[in-house]
């Protein structure tokens, strides 16, 4: 939560500052691999400098406010950007409302290296079991299942997670997810660095897909659980 | 800055190159026509006099000291939605509800999708799309933060006049969404909407509209379903008068660079209004009807001379006239009219429902708003012609910046 002093109002001619670089790179540190993930808070609408566009991965709204409070860097100016470029960002993850059970995560991963990037696992403190997801047409039904080999984001490119198609997945959850909410989320690259972000909670009536668990790994293809987890999956939106 | 939508600055919208709108081509004679126009479509739907141009990217900035769509110029269509608060949403909720809601507007107000648009297709055409968020005196109650209301944001005091209908009235919480593009709003309101039903439950919506976009100039006066111009005296945005008029200066503190909102929903009743010739419609008022010259001038801006008489001893703008009663003198205690017109379409025997949506601003309702109000509802010859019918008073946040969101500085 923002305090009163960060809620000060911009003077003029200061704001497109705080735009471009109020971003907060937030390290994750402490990790075995010497490659860092960052999220780097921007805006990424404007007109942006190289250096920014680099950089450029829009964490939700709330998520601005609080995560960049919560870094001491100050704002960084355009020249600092490209050594610590991050490979890994996400722009715009938000996560859907659910009393319990079962939910999803989604945002646009975007690599800025040269090279692929696989996201290999999730983790969330809202969830003791998180899947990584893919949408497919089994039979002529729509299910998912977890994807093999993970997320693969390609060099200088991006890869969507929304409904309907690959996305992070939920299960077990004890806790309320409400609209607005502030959910952290640590996504686990193959080569064992992470890139942590903030998911905002979003009222979302779709993605109503069947589960099917472990389906790719030789399991029931024509089994679902879906029925029985309509509930879990429709969050807040039938209530 | 060829990357993102275009900053609008007031004086573009004057040049003829830029103005210009893809809906009046496809409401042109000539596009009506369709294929069967001689020469074909192509050269057929090119109408003489209609801009090739379209500027629906054309975007207003949400952040700053001022929340949008008060200054801004007035969009040709709006809405205006009151809420309730659901039982038992509180502070934190609110604020919740309202980081999601800033979120939604700082997006859509920038041609961007919201997040999670369902339809993000809709969100390209920003087309000076600004949304405005009020609070109403229930707010601060479910808040727990009454001490911190502005004092005179409460209902209103009830006039003679009213004949208040308890759909219009009242409201928590406001949003007021305006665009050049009617598409643009809805798909605002519909985004806005999703994201305020897990906190709130519409109480009112009431849409209006102006003149379309780009059919007259910058800054011309706007006509009221009456004929009137309608706003002739008004804070002009961007003078030293209008900012000691609209934004808060006194007060709670959380509220400076704030304004507080008084939507009143006024019918016309054109039935008796047309029996009137237009002598006496203009006696009603005190101005012309072409012009909007006061009776004592020849321009719509002429100061009127509330001396003069007649050569048999009456005042030639009458006692009563609607301009005499509401004029103010000090142009810091003006109240800033930014008005819609509504029609909800026709009753079965072919009469109309429509009037006008009267969006007043002002710094402080009881030193600005409530002193002409009990003028005019007092005398005022076009009280014949007018009735209030809805009544809703908001107190209107600070603007914020990139990062903050509205109403933080009273609930964070």
């Amino acid at each position: 939560m923002r305090g009163p002093a960060e809620a000060a109002l911009p003077r003029p001619g200061e704001s497109d500052l705080r735009d471009l670089f109020s971003g907060m790179v937030l390290a994750h540190g402490g990790l075995p691999h010497a490659r860092k993930a960052f999220i780097v808070l921007s805006r990424r609408t404007l007109p942006a400098t190289p250096a920014a566009i680099l950089l450029a991965a829009a964490v939700a709204l709330s998520g601005c406010a609080s995560q960049a409070t919560t870094s001491a860097a100050p704002a960084a100016g355009p020249s600092a950007a490209p050594s610590s470029s991050p490979v890994l960002t996400i722009t715009d993850p938000w996560v859907k409302t659910t009393k319990e059970g079962m939910t999803a995560a989604f945002g646009t991963l975007v690599n800025n290296g040269g090279t692929d990037v696989t996201v290999v696992s999730g983790a969330s403190p809202l969830s003791p079991e998180i899947e990584l997801h893919e949408v497919v047409d089994s039979g002529g039904k729509t299910v998912m299942r977890p994807k093999e080999g993970g997320f693969t984001v390609p060099a200088h490119g991006t890869h969507p997670l929304r409904p309907g198609g690959d996305h992070i997945m939920l299960m077990g959850v004890t806790e309320e997810v409400k609209p607005g909410a502030q959910i952290t989320f640590t996504l686990t690259l193959e080569d064992g660095s992470t890139l942590g972000f903030t998911a905002v909670g979003k009222d979302f009536a779709g993605g109503e897909e069947d589960y099917q668990p472990g389906a790719h790994t030789g399991g029931d293809m024509g089994g679902d659980m879906g029925g029985g987890d309509k509930d879990a999956h429709s969050g807040k939106d039938d209530q | 800055m060829s990357a993102g939508p275009r900053l609008t600055r007031r004086g573009l919208l004057t040049g003829g190159a830029v103005a210009a709108a893809g809906a009046v081509a496809a409401c042109s004679p000539a596009a009506a026509t369709g294929s069967g126009t001689p020469g074909g479509p192509g050269t057929a739907a090119r109408g003489q006099g209609v801009p090739e141009t379209p500027d629906g990217t054309a975007a207003e900035s949400f952040h700053g000291v001022h929340q949008a769509g008060i200054a801004t110029p007035p969009q040709a269509h709006a809405v205006f939605v009151g809420l309730d608060l659901l039982p038992g949403t509180g502070r934190e909720a609110i604020a919740r509800m309202m980081r999601l809601l800033t979120d939604d507007a700082r997006r859509l107000t920038a041609g961007r999708p919201a997040l999670a648009d369902t339809e993000p297709e809709l969100a390209a055409l920003p087309a000076r799309l600004t949304v405005t968020f009020g609070f109403g005196p229930g707010l601060f109650a479910a808040a727990e933060v009454d001490h911190l209301r502005p004092e005179s944001v409460a209902p209103l005091p009830a006039f003679p006049v009213d004949k208040l209908e308890k759909r219009w009235n009242g409201g928590d919480l406001l949003l007021q969404i305006c665009a050049d593009d009617p598409l643009t709003v809805t798909h605002a309101l519909r985004m806005t909407a999703k994201d305020v039903r897990s906190f709130a439950r519409v109480r009112w919506t009431q849409r209006g509209f102006r003149r379309a976009a780009h059919v007259q100039g910058a800054g011309t006066t706007q006509r009221n379903v009456m004929g009137q111009l309608d706003g002739t005296v008004n804070p002009e945005p961007g003078t030293a008068d209008f900012d000691r008029a609209v934004w808060t200066s006194g007060g709670p503190e959380w509220m400076r660079g704030g304004t507080t909102l008084v939507l009143r929903r006024i019918r016309a009743e054109l039935e008796t209004w047309d029996a009137v010739d237009p002598v006496g419609k203009e006696f009603a008022v005190g101005r012309r009807l072409d012009s909007g010259a006061p009776l004592t001038g020849t321009r719509e801006h002429d100061e009127p001379d509330f001396a003069r008489l007649t050569p048999a001893g009456f005042p030639v703008i009458a006692e009563q006239a609607h301009i005499r009663r509401a004029r103010v003198t000090d142009p810091g205690l003006r109240i800033f009219r930014r008005v819609y017109n509504y029609d909800e379409g026709l009753s079965a025997d072919g009469r109309a429902d429509s009037g006008l949506l009267f969006a007043s601003y002002q710094a402080d309702i009881a030193r600005q708003f409530l002193p002409v109000q009990k003028r005019l509802a007092e005398a005022d010859l076009l009280n014949e012609w007018t009735t209030p019918i809805g009544s809703a008073v908001f107190a209107v946040p600070p603007g914020c910046p990139d990062g903050g969101w509205i109403g933080e500085t009273l609930l964070s």
